[in-house]
């Protein structure tokens, strides 16, 4: 099954978002890495990392907030292993809405690539339909 | 860095989050402290250590920008065990390379780059000229950033935080732009007290 880890500046965000996706996706592995090393607002490479390697899924989806969230989980892929790095993809999507279809479709059992395109209509779909 | 810690900070508080001072001296402190317990066997090795120190303490972009940045110039002196003029200089352009393409910035974004570029050319003339030593090329390379970081202060940001200001970033000094030029007139003070 694909796992997912969530990264962002904040410690709550990456948590209540987790938490969200669990409720939905509750046997989705959902990992939340929010804040720096210090625990204020910032992201935390070796936190990520472990984040990457300590989960039991086969493939990997990483979901980044702002800016430096996305450079330290670029950072993160050159320092995996190359074979773990294949199973690893940084996903181009909305935050909240991106790991919550990617965990919903998850769940259902698809596989990466489904998780993905999932999370990425998240980041076209209109949210006042009609507008 | 820790002599620098607040004009960085007050830099970043004008077009970012206010704390590129804070960050940049605790990831500089933890290179420090990963250089003293770990004895590197080499310039590659020492640049390494410094790499994985920034990377893993900076906490803001300039963690993976600068850990990017020393990792790539580590690899640029892998099996050597001194550095001339020419390693310098490439070794500054690796660095150039991976921040651009970490950061995925060009000149004129206002970011490290518009310091770090300039710096890289002027480092490959002056290791051509043959004079002064690596001492040198960082002199002329320290150079380059200031001017390349003083060049930032009309430019509206296209890249990181100060990006969403839009024009409003305009008249400010870019705080990354500014500590590369520090790092570099650190690393060529170093070298002229010891040459």
């Amino acid at each position: 099954m694909v796992g997912l880890v969530l990264v962002s500046h904040s410690p709550q965000i990456a948590e209540g978002t987790a938490e969200l996706v669990r409720q939905m996706a509750g046997e989705v592995e959902v990992a939340a890495v929010g804040g720096d090393a210090e625990g204020t607002f910032g992201t935390d490479t070796e936190r990520i990392q472990g984040a990457i390697v300590g989960l039991g899924a086969e493939e990997v989806l990483v979901f980044m907030d702002l800016g430096s969230a996305v450079l330290s989980a670029e950072t993160v892929l050159e320092m995996l292993s190359s074979e773990r790095r294949e199973q690893v993809r940084l996903v181009d999507a909305p935050f909240v809405e991106g790991a919550f279809a990617a965990g919903v479709v998850a769940s259902a059992g698809a596989d990466a690539e489904e998780c993905v395109e999932a999370a990425m209509e998240a980041r076209t779909e209109s949210k006042l339909h009609g507008d | 860095m820790e002599e620098h810690r607040r004009t960085l900070t007050k830099l970043d508080s004008e077009i970012g989050d206010g704390d590129h001072g804070t960050n940049m001296h605790r990831g500089f402190q933890a290179a420090l402290e990963r250089l003293d317990g770990a004895e590197p066997s080499s310039p590659a090795d020492a640049l390494k250590a410094v790499s994985m120190a920034l990377i893993g303490k900076v906490g803001g972009a300039a963690g993976p920008l600068y850990g990017t940045a020393f990792l790539r110039a580590s690899t640029a002196l892998q099996d050597k065990s001194g550095v001339s003029v020419e390693d310098a200089a490439e070794a500054l352009e690796a660095a150039l390379e991976g921040i651009k393409q970490r950061g995925k910035a060009e000149v004129g974004d206002k970011t490290m780059v518009d310091a770090l570029a300039p710096a890289a050319e002027a480092a490959k003339e002056a290791a051509g000229s043959a004079e002064g030593g690596v001492a040198g090329v960082f002199r002329a390379a320290a150079a380059a950033a200031k001017e390349g970081a003083e060049s930032t202060v009309p430019l509206s940001a296209r890249r990181g935080r100060a990006s969403y200001l839009g024009a409003r970033a305009a008249g400010h000094e870019d705080p990354g732009a500014r500590s590369t030029y520090l790092l570099l007139d650190a690393a060529a003070r170093t070298l002229e007290g010891s040459s």
